[in-house]
């Protein structure tokens, strides 16, 4: 046996083997996120893609958080290039029209992309039913702390972040969701509807 | 009863294995060789008692005994009883099970086919095989452990993971996986027993080791292309290989053995590299390891991942060990492992065998940099990152042409000595076939040059390949007057290693066209559909007839029936489907492939309004797919023919061409 060249082998090794160890002690699947629970970062970004129906807003028209407070939103960032975005598409299209007339605002947000390039996406994939917003710079994309797309938040009725999707929705997520957020936020429009001291307070509030 | 009948034998098994890894050296260093009969019964009597626990195991899933912690785990009163056969090896405590009995097997038979070889490698390989076999014991005693007892017994179980109860290849690829995978413990054994018998510098166990390594690498090889397979037909993605690291822990060690496979004939012929093959052989078993321990630990992201436990430090400390003494036992016989020859000539053989090497080395290194380093950058920077197929697909495209271009080149040089004026001969209808593909690639719409160039390099290595086989019967013809069929027969099975190589290498290549022009000439279209309406992709138009959907025992299924048109006509019906099983949250999506020999409409279905008015398919044309399932086919027919035993060994000798054994 030559010890030397022994050594030298083993020696390299144990760092692989140190590092496995800590990798165990770690779950791969979580990707933190500290914006649950608190207020979602607010934003005003251009309809580059009006969608279709009654979810339908004019292109150019500008689209704000502080406007849509009252509403539970949806919030689906999203780019051409994704792969896994193509997975989701057709579901969110759909969900988005099967909660058309509740209190739901769906709304995409490209991400790291040219709007020309989301246009031909979206028709490509036979057209999307609620309005995709452009995301200049990735700003809004940095205040939410996107990994990547793509990624969804669900905003409630007061503009909090309640939840945050990593990878494609599915339909029980999506479902369940809104359906507790819809129930919170209607249950707190009744509060709201029998104390009209405080309701009335709010227009002020606001401004 | 069963439960316990499973339980007791794996103690037992333990207890044989720890008995007979102990007795085997000690009974060799003493000189009581006839002691070596107690220790090769406890190879063949472990062999018995976990066979013993694996049917006791498939006869609890069988009689839905939920007392099992395994069967009440994956079973179900609904599945199907195929379905809850395979289950065995469908969640994680099954699958050790079938490990450990796989082990078994290819321990009993090596030291079955091995008994009458006088020295001690015999031994000391059946030793590493058994300490190998504890390991998987304590796995199945401890943290593993399928034969809990479930108490108050359920009166029904969840079933397999929907996923794994959807498609016939489940019952076939992992099966293939572990006998490929397990199968390398051989050769590693072999290896270890040649260093501890002090016998490395002998050339045997390489002669020994030599059909085990192409009987793994052969299973291997199918159960990776049986794997892209089932990903393909069941996943709805319309791809077959996306650099998950569950991917690549099985195609990591495919890359060594692969290497080894080439590099072992110039060890046989030439007398070099013997330090290098054991490394290869003993890496390949260790890499074997490391993609169990990545996948089984949880300790990286994948969509395969196995339920996580505890059995992840077992593992570790399985890998630590591995790992330190089998390094430490190679540095340390290094130098008694040079080489009796050298290279004698630049353009020969056997350097195209050293670039071949150097190519699959460096894959497999980009490969396995690639899968661990999410892991390094969160140790180093704290940070969550993802490596994906942009990062695979731009760093492995370069070697994976490079390696068609030698696939191309090898079998036309001569060993030892630089070609002469006979290689042009022998190039030019390849270089002929080569460029005539490449433009063919380039008029059909290529423009990505790696494409181009693997279609040049797929025509120009099929041609050479194919022109040993011509050229070889030829000559049959010439000196025996034998018939074109019957000098072919005769030349293949003359050296069946040879001629079972390039094979092999015929289907690389189909496997190759087949991706290369899957993945340059794909288009997919997605549409939202009411009945009658059609989509229209690559020529072919798609009418929905109508959606439907119906209760089968273990699930429920939605589906739509697309009619294949041809004008008015309807030449074809393709149903994609999705199914619900009642324990998941989930749909399973069940894609429609129809498949001709120019490519495959892929159909999945996406969305459906609840009333049946309009759903949403995906339609993708892929272009030669089948190419590839084909082409896994052609390889493993490459392997077989290797394997395959030869008896008339005298009359080879005779026969064989100059300079034409390898």
């Amino acid at each position: 046996m030559n010890w030397k060249r022994s050594g030298i082998a083993v020696a390299t090794l144990v760092p692989v083997i140190g590092l496995f160890a800590w990798g165990l002690t770690r779950d791969p699947n979580n990707i933190p996120s500290p914006l649950p629970g608190r207020e979602a970062p607010s934003f005003a970004l251009s309809v580059f893609a009006p969608g279709q129906g009654e979810l339908q807003r004019p292109v150019g028209d500008t689209m704000r958080l502080a406007d849509l407070k009252g509403k539970v939103v949806v919030l689906n960032f999203w780019a051409s290039w994704c792969l896994a975005c193509r997975d989701e598409h057709a579901l969110l299209s759909m969900l988005a029209q099967e909660y058309a007339g509740k209190n739901v605002q769906f709304m995409g947000v490209l991400y790291n992309d040219v709007p020309d390039k989301g246009r031909a996406w979206i028709s490509e994939m036979g057209g999307q039913s609620y309005p995709s917003v452009d995301d200049p710079g990735a700003r809004v994309a940095i205040d939410y702390g996107l990994y990547g797309v793509p990624e969804t938040f669900f905003l409630d009725v007061n503009g909090r972040v309640a939840y945050k999707h990593t990878g494609p929705v599915t339909p029980n997520v999506v479902h369940q969701k809104l359906d507790s957020l819809m129930a919170a936020g209607a249950l707190q429009g009744a509060l709201e509807v029998t104390k009209p001291a405080a309701k009335d307070i709010k227009p002020a509030e606001a401004r | 009863m069963t439960r316990l009948l499973a339980a007791d034998a794996i103690i037992v098994a333990l207890a044989v294995t720890l008995l007979g890894a102990i007795l085997t050296p000690y009974a060799v260093r003493t000189g009581r060789r006839n002691w070596l009969t107690l220790s090769y019964a406890a190879v063949y009597t472990n062999f018995l008692l976990v066979t013993v626990a694996t049917l006791a195991l498939v006869f609890g899933l069988v009689t839905h005994d939920f007392s099992i912690s395994y069967v009440a785990q994956v079973g179900s009163r609904a599945t199907p009883t195929f379905y809850t056969i395979i289950s065995l090896w469908g969640a994680l405590e099954g699958s050790i099970v079938f490990w450990a009995w796989v082990l078994a097997m290819y321990g009993a038979a090596v030291v079955w086919f091995n008994r009458k070889r006088a020295g001690n490698l015999v031994p000391y390989a059946a030793t590493t095989m058994l300490l190998v076999q504890t390991f998987f014991h304590i796995l199945l005693i401890g943290p593993a452990n399928p034969f809990q007892l479930v108490s108050p017994v359920p009166a029904d179980g969840p079933g397999p993971n929907p996923l794994l109860q959807n498609h016939i290849l489940m019952g076939v690829h992992p099966p293939l996986l572990y006998l490929g995978y397990v199968g390398f413990a051989v050769p590693f054994a072999f290896a270890i027993g040649a260093m501890l018998a002090g016998e490395v510098n002998d050339g045997d166990w390489i002669r020994l080791t030599r059909r085990w390594t192409l009987v793994a690498w052969g299973f291997l090889s199918a159960a990776i292309i049986a794997g892209m397979w089932w990903s393909y037909e069941v996943l709805g993605w319309g791809g077959y290989w996306a650099w998950d690291p569950v991917e690549n822990a099985s195609f990591i060690p495919w890359l060594t053995a692969t290497a080894y496979l080439h590099s072992v004939m110039v060890q046989e012929r030439r007398g070099m590299l013997k330090l290098w093959n054991l490394n290869l052989m003993v890496g390949t078993f260790v890499l074997t390891i490391l993609g169990t321990f990545l996948t089984r630990s949880g300790i990286i992201s994948s969509v395969h991942a196995f339920t996580q436990g505890t059995i992840g430090y077992y593992f570790l400390a399985f890998i630590a060990i591995v790992l330190v003494a089998t390094v430490a036992l190679v540095a340390g016989n290094s130098e008694k492992l040079g080489s009796t020859g050298q290279l004698d000539a630049p353009l020969s053989r056997e350097v195209v065998f050293l670039l071949n090497n150097l190519f699959l080395t460096v894959f497999m290194f980009t490969v396995l940099i690639g899968t661990l380093f999410p892991l390094v950058a969160e140790a180093v920077r704290g940070v969550k990152v993802s490596v994906g197929e942009p990062f695979f697909n731009r760093m492995t495209l370069p070697m994976m042409v490079a390696l068609l271009f030698l696939m191309g080149v090898g079998p036309a040089l001569p060993w030892k000595r630089s070609a002469g004026p006979e290689l042009k001969g022998k190039l030019t209808p390849g270089v002929i076939v080569g460029l005539l593909c490449g433009a063919f690639g380039i008029g059909a719409g290529a423009r990505s040059p790696y494409a181009v160039l693997a279609f040049t390099f797929a025509g120009f290595a099929a041609a050479v390949n194919i022109g040993e086989f011509v050229s070889g019967s030829r000559a049959r013809m010439k000196a025996h007057g034998e018939s074109f069929v019957t000098a072919l027969v005769r030349l293949v099975s003359g050296n069946r290693r040879r001629y079972g190589g390039y094979v092999a290498h015929l289907g690389i290549v189909l496997v190759a066209v087949g991706v290369a022009a899957s993945s340059t000439f794909k288009t997919e279209r997605e549409a939202t559909l009411k009945p009658g309406e059609t989509i229209t992709l690559a020529g072919k138009t798609l009418r929905l007839k109508a959606a439907w959907g119906r209760e089968e025992a273990q699930r429920s299924v939605i589906g739509a029936t697309m009619e294949l048109m041809d004008g008015q006509r309807v030449v074809g019906i393709i149903e994609p489907r999705m199914n619900y099983y009642p324990m998941s949250q989930q749909p399973v999506p069940t894609p429609q492939v129809r498949s001709s020999l120019t490519g495959d409409l892929y159909l999945n279905l996406m969305a459906f309004k609840q009333d049946g008015s309009n759903v949403t398919v995906k339609v993708i044309w892929e272009p030669l797919v089948p190419w590839i399932w084909v082409g896994g086919m052609v390889i493993v027919l490459g392997a077989i023919i290797g394997i395959w035993p030869t008896r008339q060994r005298t009359v080879r000798a005779a026969t064989a061409p100059q300079g034409a054994a390898t």
